[in-house]
């Protein structure tokens, strides 16, 4: 008894030990790390005047980025790539935030990179000045004006900056995509009020076709639906008042948006097992005429345009705006517009070098992108190719004539209210969330 | 070799080396862990002391406790059903197969050496609902069921996790319990019988007491080992649908890695590690008398 006694005492006075040593060195580096972290900056200047060479890092998943500026190097940027060749490299997309927080962490980011998909990593890296403020760098290389007011304002706005820290290698807006035969056979006129939207899909659901296409899988086709319904009911500020808690998303108005969404997903109007279907099945799906409804973003394009992939027609898909809430404060002149996954520059190792680079990708971008893949960016255009499609041109009007444009569901959420919304996002259309429940887990995970 | 152990230099000489390892590659990193549960912030924003604040945020976190359940049910219906299923399994090669005992031995232990991402990926077509509708829906439907999101419903999804971390498992136990089973010797065995014991009779009153060490040791191994799943539930569900299958390791990685929340996930490796610690004492405990000797 003693014995045991005597051991309980030794093992509470180690446990002890090892907690207040871990409490003292815990409190010690505390301090000691947020000094260094404070320094932010990301100025514009060039820190050096060489670079042996100029190294991008994007995902696997997207070729578009890399594959313009490999035309690039052997194009209009050849000057740049002379002494600087462009070295690229590609890393899996869907832990992109997580190994672009090491590399940050260990100041080991290329020189070009796709940027953060969470727009509050990215005011972190920003804040602790990873982040080159292309605002400066474009006054020093004398090319401001090379990016379209609309996608800067796009971007400042995502970032909450008054300048400008990512290139726009692409400017998507995003809406319902609608296979019109199929509205046609229905008798079904594309809607423009939410009302419209649900009767169009009654109407065809009735009549066995598949009102919505959505790769619930995902979660965030769904939850765009969502935030671009809060847009239309509530205004374009409505999210941004959440996320500076001036709101919940847990009050009544904002429910209204989740549970209207639920509701398509109760009726069945996003198909069977709407859960579990992906990105590439959905898309797959609406462009063999398995649905007639498909929430997307522009970036589509490149599948629309591809005749093997899309086999209804190119001609056979019309835009629509995300249709208006009746009585709602917000109009539907506001397209929900973003940036894809925009690219950024480090502020280590910037030098002159990659100044050219920068000045080169800037001034010509737009046109070898939309030359050579058809993607729309938010670089000034200069030469318009002459096979461009119809769709593609109604894009580009499209964005030239918005009067204003709003961002998505979780554009101002933190990282967590960003995974919570997205994991969840598919209960919503397959009937297993309520509203409530889906708005009360994304309010406790932005921090209650 | 005694006179050896007996002088204190030489254990030290011998042991300095693996114990200066041990020290930096287990006991610092831990160290280092445990004094990040009193920080916030990350490697980018920087680190701020915030005291107990993550051990009280923790108690709080509604999706953590969620986490905390999730792992618990998961490790307790696997550790039951996966020692279980071994020990039949073992029983089945001692007592019925014997000599063709190799060839099913092999069978059954062949899933412990495939690629946990692509069984996951062969048990997600198994049980697809769409785009195209796998083997068990197409079974069930042709019975006259409904097709069944299986991996899109949260009740479901976790039996599925079940399901295929069983027939991963199992073969590893069969054989784990099949070693310690063979040791029992065949005397005891025969004399058992000889005084007519038989079939149940013989497993509940000779050959269970005789296996518990190492029915122990599967135990330990497999309350261990579930507690920390983490690798099948990401290649099969990824803690979907919502967070209805999101253990605390998976809630761990994802608050540490990708909401940039290191203090705080730090404190949720260290309740995890508790909890080992628990289950493990928990474990050694109940099963510390030697029934063998009463």
């Amino acid at each position: 008894m003693k014995q045991s006694l005597r051991r309980g005492r030794r093992t509470f006075a180690a446990a002890a030990f090892i907690g207040a040593s871990a409490l003292a060195l815990a409190a010690c580096s505390g301090s000691s790390d947020s000094e260094t972290s404070s320094t932010a900056g990301g100025g514009g200047g060039a820190t050096g005047t060489t670079s042996d060479e100029f190294t991008y890092l994007g995902q696997t998943q997207n070729t578009t980025i890399v594959g313009t500026l490999e035309a690039l190097q052997t194009g209009a940027c050849a000057a740049a790539a002379d002494g600087t060749p462009l070295v690229s490299d590609a890393i899996d997309g869907t832990t992109w935030d997580q190994q672009l927080q090491v590399y940050a962490a260990n100041d080991a980011l290329s020189n070009m990179s796709m940027a953060a998909g969470t727009p509050s990593l990215m005011q972190d890296f920003i804040s602790s000045g990873k982040v080159l403020n292309l605002t400066e760098a474009f006054a020093d290389l004398g090319i401001e004006g090379a990016i379209l007011p609309a996608a800067e304002a796009t971007l400042k706005q995502l970032y909450n900056s008054d300048d400008l820290y990512a290139l726009p290698t692409e400017y998507n807006i995003e809406g319902f995509w609608y296979n019109k035969q199929l509205l046609e056979d229905n008798g079904v006129e594309p809607p423009a009020t939410w009302t419209d939207l649900v009767a169009a899909a009654e109407t065809l659901d009735a009549a066995g076709v598949q009102p919505f296409v959505a790769a619930g899988g995902d979660g965030w086709p769904v939850t765009r639906l969502v935030g671009d319904y809060i847009f239309r009911s509530l205004g374009a500020d409505a999210l941004q008042k959440v996320a500076d808690g001036e709101a919940s998303l847990t009050d009544a108005e904002y429910v209204e948006a989740a549970d209207a969404v639920a509701a398509l997903g109760e009726a069945g109007y996003f198909g069977a097992a709407a859960g579990s279907v992906d990105y590439n099945t959905a898309m797959n799906q609406f462009l063999t005429g398995g649905g007639a409804f498909f929430y997307m973003g522009s970036w589509a394009l490149a599948n629309f345009n591809d005749e093997e992939q899309n086999q209804i027609g190119v001609d056979n898909i019309g835009y629509l705006p995300f249709p208006e809430v009746e009585g709602g404060a917000g109009s539907i002149d506001e397209v929900p517009a973003n940036a894809g996954i925009p690219v950024m520059f480090t502020t280590a190792n910037y030098t002159d070098d990659i100044g050219e680079w920068l000045q080169c990708i800037t001034e010509n971008y737009g046109n070898v992108a939309l030359a050579e893949f058809g993607q729309v960016t938010g670089f000034e255009v200069t030469e318009i190719p002459e096979d461009q499609s119809d769709l593609t041109t109604l894009v580009q009007d499209t964005i030239a004539s918005a009067t204003g444009s709003v961002l998505w569901f979780e554009a101002a959420f933190t990282s967590e209210g960003t995974t919570v919304s997205q994991t969840n996002g598919g209960g919503l259309a397959s009937g297993n969330l309520s509203g409530q429940e889906f708005m009360e887990l994304v309010q406790a995970a932005n921090g209650g | 070799m005694d006179s050896v152990f007996r002088n204190r230099t030489a254990a030290v000489v011998m042991l300095t080396p693996a114990l200066l390892v041990y020290t930096f590659v287990m006991l610092v990193p831990i160290l280092w862990s445990v004094t990040y549960t009193f920080q916030s912030g990350n490697a980018i924003t920087g680190f701020e002391f915030v005291g107990f604040d993550n051990w009280i945020k923790f108690f709080g976190d509604e999706t953590a406790i969620d986490a905390l359940l999730f792992t618990l049910r998961y490790a307790v219906v696997m550790t039951v059903l996966q020692v279980a299923t071994g020990y039949g399994l073992a029983l089945l090669y001692i007592f019925f197969l014997r000599n063709k005992s190799p060839l099913v031995r092999t069978t059954i232990f062949f899933p412990v050496i495939l690629p946990t991402v692509a069984v996951a990926l062969m048990f997600s077509r198994m049980f697809e609902a769409a785009p195209t509708v796998g083997p068990v829906n197409t079974i069930l439907q042709w019975l006259g069921g409904d097709l069944t999101d299986f991996l899109g419903t949260p009740s479901q999804a976790f039996w599925v996790v079940i399901l295929m971390d069983v027939w991963r498992s199992m073969g590893f136990y069969a054989v784990l319990l099949y070693a310690g089973l063979v040791e029992i010797p065949n005397e005891v065995i025969e004399s058992a019988r000889i005084d007519g014991a038989s079939g149940w009779k013989l497993v509940r009153r000779i050959v269970f007491p005789l296996s518990l060490p190492v029915l122990l040791s599967a135990l330990i191994f497999s309350i261990n080992g579930t507690l920390k799943v983490f690798d099948s539930i990401v290649a099969l569900t990824n803690g979907g649908p919502g967070s209805a299958t999101t253990p605390l390791t998976l809630y761990m990685f994802r608050t540490s890695f990708a909401y940039g929340q290191y203090g705080y996930g730090s404190t949720v490796a260290f309740m995890l590690t508790l909890l080992c610690l628990i289950a493990t004492i928990f474990v050694f405990r109940s099963m510390r008398r030697d029934v063998t000797t009463s």
